[in-house]
């Protein structure tokens, strides 16, 4: 289970202040786009998936309930609990990140080319999903560690090195997606927490030409780093017309299911994402599945439900007691916002095929935990701060 | 909150902000300015074109007999463009396929390849007659085999196997040159059309008109169930031959007994209705309905190297055909007024032209002739006086009574690659002559025989072409039409297999009986002394044929040709009308190195006829054993009594 590579335990005082709070003192608004979210992307699994698995019309929606369930909890736990401890535990939580993915490289099984799932006796465990809680919690630590130099460029470059080890690491199973995320953590951690301005001009410069090594240089000189897949991917993204059979079939099919949908969706006669057209349509292109088959109306639901989601998240960022909480949520907002647009952004055609989930939507038990363990810190770091007066005064402003 | 913090907090959602526009927009443009577009699109992702193949028609002989029909096959096969799109995805689902059906990989490797080059626009037929079991097994786990299917195929059917084969032809996938043609419109790339024979003079008749199902797939191209709308297919009509099937059988087998190549024709002297067409070597046309010919069939059919089977040696074949050109010379002399049918010319044996002495073949001598006595015997020097008395006479009158019969140019029959073969003129030879003379020739060689050109038209190419030798190339079928109109008064027939066209129930939908190519004027006395002739010629002791057709029941007459070829033994030819003096029927056959006329192509002649006249089995076998072996041929005309006549 994820909460045995979790690190345990703590004292789970009951505050008396989320006792007098509405729903045990959880952000409210919160809750509901995370629940909204989680229901409305179980019903969505259900209506495409019902004749997938023989004799089994549940089969998606049932696991997909058990994962949330235990997300659930595992997320109100979270909440109950002090995050301010897990600065302490800082190097034991990226020492268990660095090791479980790792791990997967080393006994990983092998599954589409890719290594990125350990077998559990009930479940297959994605160790690279709850890195990025673990990444944002440790490299969070690290940042405020020596908060006064933050604003040193050596300082800046140790957490760059540090979120990029992982970042290398899941790029070498190959996860394109969740490499991109974590660097995406790692840069919003060194941005909230004041980071100078002429590191991240210097680090932009860095990456381009990093970007154009990978891309141009170094398939030149014959030692490709992508996978040819991947190159194929970008490359086919940037020229839509070069091959409309092969690699950018993923794509038009996309773009027709959810173009199809129109205003108000297809409902039952969703034939792009019912018929197999539209590939991976459980996980990376669910969003193709609610486009055609709740229309634009549908698609924008889902979309306020994920404005509702960030927009807490950045205001929670605001409101936390000490900036240890702010970086936290700052990190899992940028998460968010990162994976809601790579992920969207595949499906409707303007970004390149990239395997990134969509949070609490796609199926998938280690996406649907982890992400509910990021709202449950979220959660947390709410309710510490409306345990101290000063958060309480804004609260009631 | 310090300013730092705020301002980097405003970013942060300055990027969220923009971030959702932008994907808000996006959404905006797809679904609601751009919805009916894409909802065409996916209305046209779930629905595929399935064209119901529709059976060719039937052919048949003049008794409905059936030659060529359809049978129906599982065929198993690919649909390239359903199969998976990665190479590691195919791979594996060949070597899964390959196991079900025990093909290796490679192998439906290689034919996914080579068919898919050969025949673009069409699946790719892995197996034919499939059993049951696989097509079951293959409908459960679909899922694993996107791209394979078994359908049900029609077939072309050949119940006599090889019979007439070089008639029926065959038909196959039509090819990209063909399909700009304007015979071929509205075929589409992958459709079968004929190919040879009447399978391809006829293919607007038999070619059926497909059908065409809509029906809902989905993304791996298998049907979802709903059928959108459906055209049936309509069978094409069916094509009754003249082609009588017992002369075609007794065509064929005569020819077969013969290791050499061979050709016959029988026809129907009145209408130039085929009765009976064949070529030996020939070929079984149910190999061109496989889907990919392997080499070794192509060598057989084609090479050589096997005696070609594919070529029609009736209407394809270029020839001399010696002592059957006689009745032909005749004509022309006779209606040229060089000779009479009393004129007497006094046959000593030899003809003596330029320096150069001909003699009698086989060195018989048989005095004075009139032509009916000279046709029985075959008297070559009679006609070498024929052919010198034409030459005298001046002007090509000899060639222009033969090209009006028919020799020289393609009869028009309904068959396809009919060559015209070369009938020698005067000019022609003149214009070689000129042009192996002029300066800027590169030698001195015909293109069109090989023979020396190094002199101009002469007194001796009349003498030879009155005999059917020197530079003369013709085939069975020309000398059927050119004896069917000596024996019908004049008409020279165009020649046709194609007989009426039926619909699938059996109404007769058109008649094919076309006019005949022209009329001539021949007189009846002119006439009348050939077919006497030629009738002596069988049936008259001292006939060159009368050992074969001497107890034949029905009068009949014949006329044998030995021709000689350069580097071959001699060719064997007959032609018979009958019966006689009111022919029906005429055969025309050629048996390559077959020797004397009536040593092989008269028999095969007499097993036509004994079939068409349904002349008893006991009867056929008692002529059949008077034909003479080869050594007492040879010695016929060294034999004091001298009652036989000249064999050649």
């Amino acid at each position: 289970m994820v909460s045995d590579v979790y690190p345990r335990p703590f004292d789970e005082r009951r505050s008396a202040a989320a006792e007098r709070g509405g729903i045990l003192g959880l952000d409210p608004l919160l809750l509901i786009a995370a629940l909204g979210l989680i229901g409305f992307g179980i019903f969505s699994l259900g209506e495409v998936t019902g004749g997938d698995i023989p004799h089994n019309p549940y089969f998606y929606v049932i696991r997909q309930a058990i994962y949330a369930v235990i997300g659930v909890a595992l997320m109100l736990a979270l909440a109950r609990v002090d995050y301010s401890r897990f600065r302490e535990l800082r190097v034991g939580l990226y020492t268990a990140m660095i090791g479980s993915i790792i791990l997967v490289l080393l006994l990983g099984q092998a599954t589409r080319g890719s290594k990125r799932w350990i077998e559990l006796p009930f479940f297959t465990f994605q160790p690279s999903e709850l890195g990025k809680v673990l990444l944002v919690t440790a490299l969070a630590g690290f940042a405020i560690d020596r908060g006064r130099r933050v604003t040193e460029r050596q300082h800046t470059a140790r957490i760059l090195l540090m979120g990029f080890v992982p970042a290398v690491i899941v790029f070498m199973q190959p996860d394109l997606g969740t490499a991109v995320t974590y660097v995406v953590i790692t840069l919003a951690i060194l941005f909230v927490a004041g980071a100078r301005w002429t590191h991240f001009a210097l680090l932009g410069v860095l990456l381009t030409a990093a970007v154009s090594a990978v891309l141009v240089i170094a398939p030149a000189i014959g030692h490709p780093v992508l996978k040819g897949y991947q190159q194929q991917r970008l490359t086919s993204f940037l020229n839509p017309s070069s091959d409309p059979r092969d690699a950018t079939y993923q794509i038009d099919q996309s773009l027709i299911a959810i173009g199809s949908g129109a205003k108000t969706g297809r409902g039952a006669d969703s034939t792009q994402t019912e018929n197999g057209f539209v590939p991976d349509r459980t996980t990376d292109f669910i969003f193709s599945v609610v486009g055609e088959r709740f229309g634009f109306v549908g698609a924008a639901f889902v979309l306020s439900l994920y404005a509702l989601l960030i927009w807490r998240a950045l205001r929670i960022m605001t409101l936390s007691k000490n900036l240890y909480g702010s970086l936290i949520a700052g990190a899992i907002a940028a998460m968010f916002m990162c994976q809601v647009f790579v992920n969207v952004g595949v499906a409707i055609g303007i970004m390149p095929v990239t395997g990134i989930p969509l949070p609490l939507m796609s199926f998938g038990g280690s996406s649907v935990v982890v992400t509910l363990m990021a709202i449950g810190l979220l959660q947390s770091i709410y309710v510490q701060a409306r345990l101290t007066s000063k958060s309480r005064a804004d609260l009631l402003r | 909150m310090p300013a730092q913090f705020a301002l980097r907090v405003a970013i942060l959602s300055g990027f969220a902000l923009v971030m959702f526009s932008i994907i808000f927009f996006r959404l905006w443009y797809l679904q609601v300015l751009s919805g009916e577009k894409y909802l065409k699109q996916a209305r046209n992702n779930q629905v595929r074109e399935i064209t119901v193949q529709a059976p060719r028609g039937e052919i048949l002989d003049r008794s409905g007999h059936i030659l060529v029909n359809n049978r129906t096959a599982l065929a198993l096969q690919l649909q390239p463009t359903d199969l998976p799109h990665s190479k590691k995805k195919r791979q594996q689902e060949f070597a899964r396929l390959g196991q079900v059906v025990g093909m290796p990989p490679d192998e439906i490797h290689k034919q996914l390849r080579q068919q898919t080059r050969e025949l673009p626009a069409s699946p790719v037929t892995l197996k034919r007659d499939v059993n049951h079991d696989l097509v079951y097994y293959l409908q459960e786990n679909q899922a694993q085999y996107p791209g394979v299917s078994v359908q049900n195929v029609y077939v072309r059917h050949y119940p006599d196997g090889t019979l007439g084969a070089q008639i029926l032809g065959y038909a196959r996938e039509v090819t990209g040159p063909q399909l700009k043609e304007p015979r071929y419109q509205g075929v589409q790339p992958g459709d079968q059309v004929g190919q040879a024979g009447v399978e391809n003079t006829y293919d607007h008749v038999l070619r059926g008109v497909n059908g065409m199902s809509r029906v809902q797939v989905d993304a791996a191209g298998q049907p979802t169930g709903g059928v959108l709308s459906q055209t049936q297919p309509k069978a094409g009509d069916n094509l009754v031959l003249s082609i009588d099937n017992r002369v075609q059988s007794a065509g064929e087998a005569a020819l077969h007994a013969f290791s050499t190549p061979g050709a016959f024709v029988a026809m129907n002297v009145r209408d130039g209705e085929i009765l009976g067409l064949g070529s030996s070597p020939t070929y079984d046309p149910s190999v061109f309905t496989k889907p990919r010919l392997s080499q070794s069939v192509v060598d057989q059919v084609f090479s050589n190297t096997t005696g070609s089977p594919y070529t029609d040696r009736a209407t394809q074949g270029l020839y001399p055909t010696g002592s059957t050109f006689k009745p032909i010379t005749a004509v022309a002399a006779l209606e040229s007024g060089v000779l009479t049918p009393t004129t007497t010319i006094v046959d000593g044996g030899s003809f003596t032209e330029g320096g150069i002495t001909l003699h009698n073949a086989g060195g018989g001598t048989y005095g004075s002739l009139q032509l009916p006595q000279a046709l029985q015997v075959s008297s070559d020097v009679f006609f070498y006086n024929v052919g010198a008395n034409l030459y005298f006479h001046g002007g090509d009158a000899q060639q222009k009574w033969a090209s009006d019969l028919g020799i020289g140019h393609p009869t028009g029959i309904d068959l396809p690659g009919e060559v015209a073969g070369l009938l020698p003129t005067p000019q022609w030879r003149n214009q070689l002559y000129k042009d192996a003379t002029s300066p800027d020739s590169p030698g001195g060689t015909s293109v069109v025989t090989g023979d020396p050109t190094d002199r101009p038209w002469s007194e001796g190419d009349n003498v030879n072409l009155a005999v059917g030798q020197g530079d003369l190339q013709t085939n069975p079928l020309q000398m059927a039409v050119a004896y069917a109109a000596i024996a019908n008064g004049g008409d020279v027939v165009r020649p046709h297999v194609g007989m009426a066209v039926e619909d699938t129930s059996g109404r007769a939908v058109q008649e094919i009986a076309p006019a005949p190519q022209r009329h001539l004027e021949i007189s009846p006395q002119g006439r009348q002394a050939i077919l006497q002739g030629i009738h002596m010629a069988a049936q008259s002791p001292g006939g060159t044929s009368y050992a074969v057709f001497g107890n034949f029941p029905i009068p009949m007459a014949g006329k044998t040709g030995t021709a000689q070829r350069v580097g071959q033994q001699d060719q064997s030819w007959y032609v018979a009308l009958a019966p006689y003096p009111n022919p029906q029927i005429v055969i025309a056959d050629t048996i390559e190195q077959g020797g004397f006329g009536v040593e092989s192509a008269a028999p095969v002649a007499r097993q036509i006829l004994a079939a068409y006249f349904n002349v008893h089995k006991q009867e056929a076998k008692a002529a059949g054993g008077k034909v003479p072996k080869q050594g007492s041929i040879q010695a016929g005309p060294a034999a004091p009594s001298g009652a036989a006549g000249n064999p050649y």
